[in-house]
Parts: structure tokens; sequence; C-alpha cells
């Protein structure tokens, strides 16, 4: 019998290498372009894709074990939270508002990037590359899967998630976040990953999901804990990805280093202000708060962006052009969302309110140089105008920056009294803009830009003509159940009766 | 203060998401409903995409299969993310100990030598084509339209890379790192894989997400999986001695007998819609089986010599009687 | 130098991991926060597989990581024995 050969023992990266990096061929049947059609247009040179590193070295068969693993922890908690009436542990029903703000442009988003990264899996030509993004195209669609499970029991006894399906497409404020997600996938595969790998998930996310996530650990949701912690042990592999895909691109050739500075600008700017509306729900949103958005800022955008962008210098990468202008809106942002929120609640499928003597000293104890100065004084006149009855509502349309879509709300980075508008022509039309960011975005390619779908103008035409109510059913937004002040609301009324059953012999 | 709170009675105000409510009625969803039907954008998409300027960010009629509603295609196995991810990790467990057992009794190395070489031939290039199975499915999801239809296609697609790194470690067990270099090397140039090799580059052209679903997971899988995993390593593998071989590819036997459920329900519910749809999936099954039996011949041909013909022949009846039974005529 | 760091849930499992981590990177900075374990180290933070094991008084693959993942920074180099973070900088 022959002497038993011993095989080679392959190490971690020797075996991704024969298990995974070599299952690809170069086509010979089919000319490479036609394989894949769109990695060509965009002008970014890769000459070779076998230098692609791995950011995790996963195989299939450990992917599964370990994210069935996850499964089992993040369903058994979900199952004994609707059990037990775990939303009753919640601090206060008001905090509801930040998940029903999630549900409805969060996780849609989540579902968006799932194609998103299907799509790159398959038109990216290197199979390094392609397994990552697939990997990451399937936990997506587990994000929003696991987000709408872990919210579906919150949706049997509160107002504002049910209709998160029609919201998502219709309502002013979601498309936000779409339009976001929409202009990503809208683009070629490379700055779909700047945007989404690299802006988004590795410069961003962090502020989105671990401040976020703390949160609802203080505020007493486990539900959003575990399906927040356990998303974002997927974005770790995610946010890698990220930043390997862009250390790649400028790897393989000098010419890549203006086309990806130019998109690290766009993207930066165009998820800060997305992100935004994290700053309300951290400063505002939480009954019991966990830092400030300031505090949060410092450490996961100022500290690790901060040394992110050190050590991308080395390739000739500067930091994001709108970063001293981010800088500058962070002591403002919040309570200027929040004020924004408060007038048009009305069109809202979540609750705001007025802050609390008590909610305002935390924030002007965290915003020293702002909050007093500026925004406890419109508070003090809203809560005067509560008061006598005649709350604050402003009927009329916000005006919305055509790039970001939000509201223009914000101010001046150097002169907090004052509004910020811009505005650009483009074939005879004038566009509007709540920033200089915006505004850059949109010159750089208003031929994209001008389409974009903008909800306060869809008010005006079919079916809706203007008149509100028709406007609310088309939106699925039940007044008096779903918008308006969380005081006095059909969520405050029967958190607080569900509490005193638990609580007393009633 | 401790509260008890499952002893407060309270009544829910609704039972599922509106969405859910219009399509089932007004009762608990379940999570498969909950994380399947709706979740992808529908109206007001904002951008063109610029790399196809004349699409839509979701387009149904990349396809020339037309549904009235695409949700319309739903998964019979109601696969969501943690029921697939923990399926597939109870059958991971199985294949591990498979692995295992094989190695750890030194049955590789008692294998005859005919019979290795046999299967390393026939198994090992497979993973490539397994490659481009993921590839196609990859595609699918990414352009197709609907999540009932889409979803299960990215599960394919991620057990289509399970199951090319599964050949690749049964190459690894049976021969070392020389047995997928040569397995490769064949791939790319030995005759009696050229066919096969170009059934999977003329797909990687394919921009119609549903003929590729066809090409790849009805045609080429339907005579593929039986002729390989049954015909030749049960029937004859198996009975000559080499049942080691069948451990290491148990996974692939029983995903066939899993997948190929939802895919015939998705041809079933497309071929029901309408007489256009049944006319376009005769057209499409008609040609990528009748060239995926082609391609398949000599594959079979290194196993079975003289017989793979017939093997072909068989199989291929077989999956027309498969078709015909979806509502296709063929 | 730039600051790394890896975040951990905060739960039995991670215990000894986060126990071998302090061993290994003396120089780190553990702060625990609600359901959430944040481990920042300068310039450098390295995970090794061996010295969990010891804590652990198990085998431990160091993809088991993945589970109780919460975030990172840094380039990640990982073999079968080291997952490092660093930055270049």
């Amino acid at each position: 019998m022959d002497m038993k050969v011993a095989k080679k023992k392959l190490g971690l990266k020797e075996k991704y290498r024969a298990l995974t990096r070599d299952l690809g061929w170069d086509t010979t049947y089919q000319p490479k372009d036609a394989v894949f059609p769109y990695v060509g247009y965009e002008g970014i040179k890769i000459h070779d894709w076998d230098k692609w590193e791995d950011p995790f070295r996963l195989t299939m068969d450990a992917y599964w074990k370990y994210q069935a693993e996850k499964e089992r922890k993040f369903y058994a908690i979900i199952d004994a939270h609707a059990q037990n009436n775990g939303h009753l542990n919640l601090t206060d029903a008001r905090y509801l508002s930040a998940l029903k703000i999630f549900l409805q442009a969060i996780s849609p988003a989540e579902y968006a990037s799932h194609k998103g990264f299907a799509r790159t899996g398959r038109e990216f030509p290197g199979v390094g590359t392609q397994v990552a993004c697939q990997m990451q195209a399937i936990d997506e669609i587990r994000h929003a899967q696991t987000q709408i499970h872990a919210m579906s029991n919150y949706n049997r006894y509160y107002n504002g998630f049910h209709a998160f399906a029609d919201t998502r497409d219709r309502i002013w404020y979601t498309s936000v976040a779409r339009s976001f997600f929409d202009d990503a996938m809208s683009a070629g595969p490379f700055e779909f990953m700047i945007a989404i790998g690299f802006s988004f998930e590795y410069v961003l996310t962090n502020l989105l999901f671990v401040p976020f996530m703390s949160g609802a650990a203080y505020n007493g949701d486990m539900a959003t804990v575990t399906f927040g912690f356990s998303a974002q042990s997927d974005e770790a592999r995610h946010m890698t990805l990220g930043l390997e895909c862009i250390k790649f691109m400028l790897e393989q050739d000098p010419d890549n280093l203006p086309i990806v500075q130019n998109w690290i600008d766009k993207w930066f700017w165009r998820g800060f202000r997305v992100l935004g509306l994290v700053s309300t729900m951290m400063d505002y949103m939480l009954p019991k708060r966990v830092m400030s958005w300031r505090e949060a800022w410092d450490i996961y955008g100022v500290e690790n962006g901060g040394a992110l962008f050190k050590d991308l210098a080395r390739y000739g990468i500067k930091p994001p052009k709108g970063w001293d202008d981010a800088e500058k809106a962070i002591d403002h942002m919040s309570h200027q969302f929040m004020l924004g929120l408060y007038q048009w609640s009305f069109g809202t499928a979540f609750h705001s309110w007025i802050p609390s003597e008590e909610d305002m000293n935390w924030l002007s104890a965290k915003y020293p140089d702002t909050f007093d100065k500026y925004y406890r004084p419109r508070w003090k006149h809203i809560k005067k105008l509560a008061d006598a009855g005649t709350p604050f509502k402003n009927y009329g349309l916000a005006k919305l920056c055509q790039t970001c879509q939000l509201p223009t709300v914000f101010t001046e980075p150097d002169d907090p009294t004052l509004t910020c508008h811009r505005q650009s022509v483009y074939k005879g039309q004038k566009y509007h803009f709540c920033s200089d960011g915006c505004q850059h975005v949109f010159d750089n390619e208003p031929e994209k830009y001008v389409q974009a779908w903008l909800p306060m103008p869809q008010l005006f035409q079919e079916p809706i003509n203007g008149d509100l109510g028709a406007w609310m059913e088309w939106v699925s937004l039940r007044d008096g159940k779903d918008n308006g002040d969380y005081a006095g609301s059909e969520d405050q009324r029967n958190f607080e009766a569900w509490r005193g059953l638990a609580t007393t012999n009633q | 203060m401790q509260i008890d709170l499952r002893t407060v009675a309270i009544q829910p105000q609704r039972q599922a998401f509106d969405h859910l409510v219009r399509r089932f009625g007004d009762k608990p969803a379940s999570r498969y409903q909950e994380g399947s039907y709706d979740i992808q954008a529908a109206e007001n998409l904002h951008y063109k995409p610029t790399w196809a300027p004349e699409n839509e960010l979701y387009d149904a009629s990349l396809t020339r299969i037309v549904m009235q509603d695409w949700y319309a295609l739903k998964d019979p196995r109601q696969f969501y993310y943690s029921t697939y991810t923990l399926t597939r990790a109870r059958q991971q467990e199985t294949a591990e100990a498979n692995f295992a057992f094989v190695e750890s009794r030194g049955l590789a190395d008692m294998l005859p030598d005919e019979l290795r070489d046999v299967a390393l031939k026939v198994l090992v290039p497979l993973r490539h084509a397994a490659w481009g199975a993921n590839q196609h499915n990859t595609f699918i999801c990414g352009y197709g339209y609907g999540t009932t239809f889409t979803q299960p296609c990215m599960y394919h697609a991620m057990d289509n890379l399970g199951i090319a790194q599964y050949l690749s470690r049964l190459g690894l067990l049976l021969g070392d790192t020389d047995a997928l270099e040569a397995g490769k090397q064949a791939w790319l140039d030995d005759a009696a894989w050229q066919p096969l090799r170009r059934y999977v580059e003329d797909c990687l052209v394919l921009r119609d997400p549903f003929e590729l679903f066809v090409a790849q997971n009805v045609a080429l899988d339907g005579l593929l999986y039986p002729l390989v995993y049954e015909r030749i390593v049960d029937e004859h593998l198996s009975v000559r001695g080499a049942s080691a071989v069948a451990m290491l590819t148990q996974f692939m036997s029983d995903w066939f007998d899993e997948t190929r459920k939802w895919v015939d329900a998705v041809l079933k519910v497309a071929a029901a819609e309408s007489e256009h749809n049944r006319d376009v999936l005769q057209g499409w099954t008609r040609s990528w089986s009748a060239r995926a039996a082609s391609a398949m011949v000599p594959v079979v041909e290194l196993a079975l010599g003289a017989e793979a013909d017939e093997a072909v022949g068989q199989q291929l009846a077989a999956l027309t009687a498969r078709i015909q039974k979806t509502g296709i005529p063929l | 130098m730039s600051t790394v760091f890896i975040a951990l849930q905060a739960n039995e499992e991670t215990r000894p991991i986060i126990e071998a981590i302090e061993i290994d990177n003396p120089q780190a900075v553990v702060n625990r926060q609600p359901a959430m374990v944040k481990i920042d180290a300068q310039g450098q933070l390295v995970i090794r597989k061996s010295t969990i094991e010891e804590q652990l008084g198990r085998d431990f693959d160091l993809q088991e990581l993945h589970i109780n993942l919460i975030s990172l920074t840094g380039n990640v180099v990982e073999d079968d024995e080291t997952l490092t973070l660093s930055w270049n900088s």
C-alpha cells in the first residue's frame, strides 16, 4: 500500500484562496466587457483584481453557523419581548417616535442596500470583491427583516408603525433616506461602494447604531437593542469591506484619486444630512439620554473619522469638503430639526413634543454655547402658544432642498441667526438647496438631481390637488392618531393606562 | 419596583401592518409575510440608473415575463433570512460531520484509485459551474422584481457558493491542491468541459432575470444535479465502493431535493398567469434544456462512458415531465 | 497616534474575550456601557486566539468573534492566530 502523503496544511488566507478566490476564471466565449458591462463607465481604473484584500475570510459554512447563532438569540429575545408585554418596560412611549422614524426610513434603506449589493456582487469582475458584496447583500435583507420583526409587536399596540410600506414611497420625510439610497443605486458600482460601503457604513454608521442602540438599552427597549447590536455585528464586516474597497481603488491607479475624492466629498455630505435626524433622536427623543449628539460626534465623527482620514492621507485623500461645515452644525442641528418636526407634526406619522423644563436644562448643559442663546427662547415661545390653547403649527409648505430633500431649516455655518438658502439655475429652472454641500452635489450632476421626486409639489398634483385630508389618506396617515403632539396622543393615553394596569390593582 | 408585565391583559390596537392586512386580511401576519411582501420601493423612485438610463431602478420590464403582481411568486418553503440560515446551519453541521468522518477514518485513502479519479475528474471542475450559478442567482436577485421572487435567489446564490466551496474541499480531501489546479485546467481547456463552460458564459451575458432563472435553475440544475449526484455519485460510484464520495456530496443531494420545489412553484405561478407567459416559458425551457442536455453529455461520459447518452436522454425526459407538470406544454 | 477600537456585546461569552484583550494589550482602555463594552487603544489592538483559549479553557476560532462583535475601526489584518486593528498614522 502507498505511503500516506501528508497533505499541505493551508492557512486561513491560502484556504480562502483555494475555496473562494480561485472559483472565477477569465471568460473566453464571451468578452469581458459584455460579462461586466457597468464596471468601466465611471472611469475607475483597475489593473489587477487579484490584488484585492479580503476583509474577512468567511466561507459559507462558517457564515451559516455564526449567523444562525445570532438569529437564534435574536428571535428568542423578541419572542419573549412580545409574550411578556415587553413594550411596557419602556421608560416612556414618546421614545417610540425614534423607532417609527427608523422603521419608515431606515429599514427600507436596508432593503435598498440589499438590492444594491446584489448588483455590485454581480458587476465587479473580482471574485473576492463579489463575494464580500454578496454577503453584504444577504446581510442587508436580514437587517430589513429583523427590524420589521422587532417592530411588529410595537405596531400591534402603538400608532405610526402600521403604514411603513406606504409612507416609505409617499410621505415627505422618508424621501430624505430613500433619495440617498436611490442616488447610490443609480450610480455605478464603484460610486455605490463609496456611497454605502465607505461613507455610510464606515464613516457614519457608528453614529447611527451605537448611540442609538445604547439609547434603546437605556430606555428599556430590549427588542431594538437586540436587532441593533445583532445587525451591528454584520456592520463590522461591512465597514471593513468599505475601507478595503477604497484602499484598493486608490492603490490600483493614481488617476482614481480625484474621482474617489469627489465621491467622498459628495457622500459624506449626503450621509451627514441623512443621519442628521439621529441628532434629534439622541438629544430629544430618548426619555433617558445616553450622550448628546455632540458627544457622539466627538467620539465617532471627530476621533474615528479623523483617524481614518489621517490614515488615508498616504494616498493623497483629504478629509471631506463639508467636514468643517459639519463641525459647525453639530451644536445646532438637533434643535433645528426638532423645531421643524414640531411645527410640521400634523404631517408626520410620529409624534413630537415641546421639551420639558428638565429636558431643556439638560440641553443647555450639553450645548452651553448654543441652546440657551438660540433655542430655549424659541421653545419657550412655542410653549406659551401651546399653553394658551393656540399651538404653533406651520401649515405652510416646507421648502425642500433639491438634493437632500430636507426642509431648508438649517442656518449659515457662521451665522446661527440666518437661515441658509442656496439656489442654482439649470436649463432655465431654479432649484433650492439647504447648504453649500447640497448645492455642490447638484451642480456636479444637475441632470441627475433635476429628476428627484419632490414630495411637496406632489401635494398640488393628482390625486391630491392641495387637499390636506386627501394627502393624509394618500400617505396612509391617520389624523389625530399617528401625528401631532405626543401630549394628549392616543399612544400616551394607552401607555399610561396599560402601565397603570401593571403597577396597580385596578 | 418590580412590574410583572405578563399579568397585564391589554387589547392590541391592530393585528398587522396595513399592507399585509390588504393582502391577507385582518389577522396576524407570519414572519415570512412581514419580511417579504411589499418591502421593495414601488413608486416615486428618484433617479434613473446612470448605468441604464432607459430603465427604472426597480424595473419589471427587464424580463419578458409579465406579472400582474410579482409577489404572487411565493416561496413554498417560506424562507426569510432566519429560517433560511437556520436550515443551512443544520445542514452545514451534517456536512461537517461527514467530512470529519471521511477524514478521520481515512476513507479517502481507501477509495479505489480509479473511482477517486472519476470523482475528482467530474466533481472538481463543477465548482466553477457552481460559481457560474452563483453569478446568475446574484444577478436575478439584483435585477429581478418583487421580494418574494428575488429573495430566494440571493439565498440560492449563497448556496451555490457554498456548494462550490464543498466541492473545493472535496477536491482538497481526495487530491490536495493539485486536484483543484487540474480541475480548473480541465474546466478551461478540456474538450469535455467546453460545452458546459460555454453554456455558463453565455448565461453571464443574459440580462433577462427570468430567462436566467430558467437557464440556470430550471434547465441546467434540473439535469446536472440528478445526473451528477444521483446517476454518477449514488448509482455509479457508491455501488462500486466509493460511498465516501456520497457522504461528501450529501449537502448537494438534499439541497436539490429541497430547492426544486421552489423552482417548480415559481414556474407554475408564472405559467398560470397568462398565455403570453406560457409561450415565453415554453420557448425558454425548450431551448435551454436542450442545450443543457448536450452540454452535460461529455461531462457524464467522464464517468459513464458510452452510457452517457442514454443517461442524459433519460434525465431530459424526466425534466421535460417535471416542467410539463408546472403547466408549461413541451 | 490615532485610536482604534473594538466594541463587543456585554455578555457571558465575551467576558473571557475581553479579559484576553486586556492581557494582550496593556495600553488598552476598557469602557463598559449598557449592553456594550468598547475597548480603545492607541495605534494598534491585537486579539490573540491563544490568549482567548487560555481564558476560555477550550478551542476558539477567531471567526467566533463575529457573533458578539458590535463595531471596530482601523485596518483589519486577520490570520489563523491573530486579528489586528491598526492605523498607519
